[in-house]
């Protein structure tokens, strides 16, 4: 006999597990499969000796205090019933937008961006107040939205492509699985939840979240398997019936709430042929981190996250070389405002994450010379050294250690096709696929980041299993 | 026979679970929940499965209005406790 639930829900990252946990608190039969040993997916975490450390999260954004109702960080709280103290958060200092030329910085005040704009474009700060109204009153996470680019949108109210590229900047690159530009409706949920929410850093990185819904899943009688890769979804006359794990066993299921992605997930759909082939994002990225002896702040830098990028405009793309030696993404988990809680980190950590191109590094990963693999990796730190010491931090340090991960690392563990990080540019924004019964959840329905991936969770279990059931 | 106060606090009881950052001891029955507490159609939802899984009462979605206030509630859902 083939074990029987009423729901599966692939992949026990942030999504997956929120949406398993709103299906086990309203009685649901359902099991939750990971393919990999821990939980997490895009954001997890490891240990090396004593050493931890976050992958993916750079910084929690979102941020708002509880009183501000209906924000996505607190509807989300409520959903999973956790109270607003559990994640422990500490906000942001500052963080800055540094190009060649000016660099802007903000705060979890849009103020603090207002002013700047103000004091750096001081003919597009009108524009800029106008364009935020537009934000504001704009309903961007309406199943219905169509898909229009937000340069097109945001060049009506701002005319100087430097403040256009600036504003993108931490857009994109915390969230856009498109080049360049992208999704309007995404743009806003980014935008919002960057320069009008915030960062903010649980205390004890992105385990301490992981930790609270997995006991949130347990508590509720949900079930989680690991070492469980779905090969198989099975479906007959268009209509879920189950999967299939590791080749060999099966599941039989009605309802299947999948967070592997869209691609990777027509991948395994046995009745392929109604469906499309929907595009793998080409955005993947490299990281290095680096533990000191000293503390940025006592270095020198105060700042949380430094988007940097050494070009006038910013080439959000996927590089024709191994990764993108003139921009990244560098954060300082030391540099949050550890009032309340406490900077778990005894040690200075340093991340510089940059662009990167899977294809040349799974080639260097596949060739014969494992030197080749290595080699590079030293050439990205060498690089994050460079580009810290450019966004000021003074070079008095010891680097403790170090660790660097490629495109191929990513895809290692999380299976996405060529390590992409924000998934496909085709979304399935309403969930649905032509399979009845499978549903998308996730990165590729479209909601961004560690908050919006767990609302997507929630949402879609929500509107394709819990409210079909009150019907 | 659950008499109304019985009803007002069971619930009072989901509420408290579902606004679990609000202080719920000083809701006024005539005034709409919404108005006093952080809830949004996401939450009134879960009232109405909260109250489908506790109690097996079930509320059709034309019956949603009568949820608004702690007194309506009440008005509406006490037959459904004592049938």
């Amino acid at each position: 006999m083939n074990k029987k639930v009423d729901c599966v829900v692939i992949g026990a990252g942030m999504s997956g597990l929120a949406a398993g946990i709103r299906l086990a608190m309203y009685n649901k039969k359902v099991l939750v499969l990971e393919k990999h040993t821990i939980s997490g997916g895009l954001n997890s975490y490891y240990a090396r000796g004593k050493r931890k450390f976050d992958v993916g999260l750079h910084a929690l954004t979102n941020f708002v205090s509880p009183a501000d109702r209906g924000k996505p960080f607190n509807k989300l709280m409520k959903q999973l019933r956790i109270p607003y103290e559990e994640f422990k958060l500490s906000p942001q200092n500052y963080s800055l937008i540094q190009f060649p030329d000016k660099t802007l910085s903000f705060t979890n005040e849009i103020a603090t961006l207002i002013e700047e704009v103000n004091k750096n474009y001081p003919s597009e700060v009108d524009g800029f107040i106008r364009l935020l109204e537009h934000i504001k009153a704009f309903d961007e996470v309406n199943l219905n939205n169509e898909t229009i680019m937000a340069k097109t949108v945001v060049r009506n109210f701002i005319k100087d492509d430097s403040l256009i590229e600036m504003i993108f900047c931490p857009l994109l690159i915390y969230g856009s699985a498109w080049e360049n530009d992208m999704d309007f409706s995404q743009f806003v949920i980014m935008f919002k939840s960057i320069f009008l929410e915030g960062f903010s850093r649980p205390e004890g990185g992105v385990r301490t979240i992981i930790d609270i819904l997995l006991k949130k899943l347990s508590d509720a009688g949900g079930e989680l398997q690991f070492r469980s890769e779905v090969t198989r979804i099975i479906s007959h006359n268009g209509k879920v019936t189950g999967v299939e794990i590791n080749h060999n066993e099966i599941i039989e299921c009605d309802q299947i709430l999948s967070s592997m992605g869209l691609p990777e997930t027509y991948g395994v759909v046995s009745e392929f042929e109604n469906l499309n082939h929907p595009a793998v994002g080409k955005l993947s990225f490299c990281e290095s981190i680096l533990m000191t002896d000293k503390k940025p702040r006592d270095l020198g830098i105060d700042a949380t996250i430094i988007f940097y990028n050494n070009r006038p405009e910013y080439l959000y793309q996927k590089p024709q070389t191994l990764f993108d030696r003139e921009s990244a993404v560098v954060c300082f988990p030391n540099n949050f405002k550890y009032e309340n809680y406490q900077d778990d980190y005894p040690e200075g950590v340093l991340r510089v994450t940059n662009i990167a191109n899977f294809d040349l590094w799974n080639d260097l990963k596949s060739s014969e010379d494992k030197t080749l693999y290595r080699d590079q990796k030293e050439v990205v730190f060498q690089n994050a050294v460079e580009i810290l010491k450019k966004c000021g931090l003074k070079s008095d340090y010891q680097v403790l250690f170090k660790d660097i991960f490629s495109p191929t690392t990513i895809k290692r563990y999380t299976q996405h096709f060529e390590g992409t990080v924000y998934g496909s540019t085709d979304k399935s924004r309403n969930g649905k696929t032509p399979i009845q019964g499978l549903y998308i959840c996730g990165t590729d329905q479209g909601f961004l980041g560690i908050v919006g991936s767990m609302l997507s969770g929630i949402s879609m279990a929500n509107l394709h299993v819990l409210q079909g059931d009150l019907k | 026979m659950l008499t109304n106060a019985e009803v007002r606090t069971k619930v009072l009881d989901i509420i408290a679970d579902i606004a679990l950052d609000d202080d719920v001891t000083g809701i006024k029955d005539d005034v709409a929940l919404r108005e006093q507490l952080d809830l949004d159609s996401m939450d009134f939802l879960d009232i109405v499965m909260e109250l489908k899984k506790r109690h097996k009462i079930e509320v059709p979605q034309e019956d949603y209005p009568r949820l608004a206030s702690m007194q309506s509630c009440v008005e509406y859902l006490a037959p459904k406790f004592n049938q």
